[in-house]
């Protein structure tokens, strides 16, 4: 049945995809600190943790996990964003970088820890 | 409106060729997560690339644009695997892979970032 994990997979990376769009084009201004990307990025992490947590079931997961939260997050559009933040804003190039990675790791962890509870 | 239909379906295209090449890339690795690190190495190239100014021989078309850049390979790479197989790596006790993998990420995606862009600017 790999033609219905494709299928999970690519509905969910939609799903995830559109939401991404949607937030960042309203929340992103250029120059600025990039709160839509920062958002879904954080947002995705804390989903992803809370369901390899859970424990559910392979088709459950590639929706949620490989489509959905993988959709939602980026990690191409975060280092374009870093890179033209090195350029003029070091400041906020930094306290990107930090923000981002250390808490998408804490929110992945505490969103496992929480899925385990279920 | 026809706009988000359109990044939805590049996404979907996107998170398909994730899935894909995390399929094929993961069974060489042992610890590192390859498959995650390589469409997000790739991804950031291509990003740059294209908003660099490459994506204006693909389509002249605005919507279209956004599609493949945000939609398609916004999609292809990702945030929440890196932070997930982190905090799996970290719960192993494998913290120099999860160092190593945080600190590779992050510098081969800067890296990958800016030769794309180099190189879009030329195109």
């Amino acid at each position: 049945m790999i033609y219905l994990q494709f299928v999970a997979v690519g509905v969910g990376g939609a799903v995830g995809a559109v939401i991404r769009w949607w937030i960042s084009t309203h929340m992103n201004r250029a120059g600025k600190f990039p709160t839509g990307t920062f958002l879904v990025n954080s947002a995705g992490s804390l989903l992803i943790g809370f369901i390899v947590g859970m424990q559910v079931s392979m088709l459950v997961t590639l929706f949620l996990v490989s489509g959905v939260a993988g959709g939602l997050t980026t990690f191409s559009t975060l280092n374009k964003e870093l890179l033209s933040l090195w350029k003029d804003k070091k400041r906020l190039f930094f306290i990107y970088v930090f923000s981002t990675y250390g808490l998408g790791i804490l929110l992945a962890s505490i969103g496992y820890s929480t899925g385990r509870t279920f | 409106m026809r706009i988000g239909i359109l990044v939805g379906v590049a996404g979907a295209f996107g998170a398909i060729c994730r899935y894909g090449l995390g399929r094929l890339v993961i069974p060489l690795s042992m610890d590192f997560p390859m498959g995650t690190f390589a469409a997000n190495m790739i991804g950031s190239f291509l990003m740059t690339f294209f908003a660099a100014g490459a994506i204006q021989r693909l389509t002249r078309n605005i919507s279209l644009q956004t599609a493949i850049t945000t939609g398609f390979i916004g999609s292809f790479t990702t945030f929440s695997a890196l932070s997930m197989e982190t905090v799996t790596l970290i719960q192993e006790g494998k913290w120099q892979v999860a160092f190593l993998y945080v600190v590779s990420s992050f510098a081969g995606g800067m890296g990958m970032a800016a030769f794309g862009q180099r190189r879009g600017l030329k195109s």
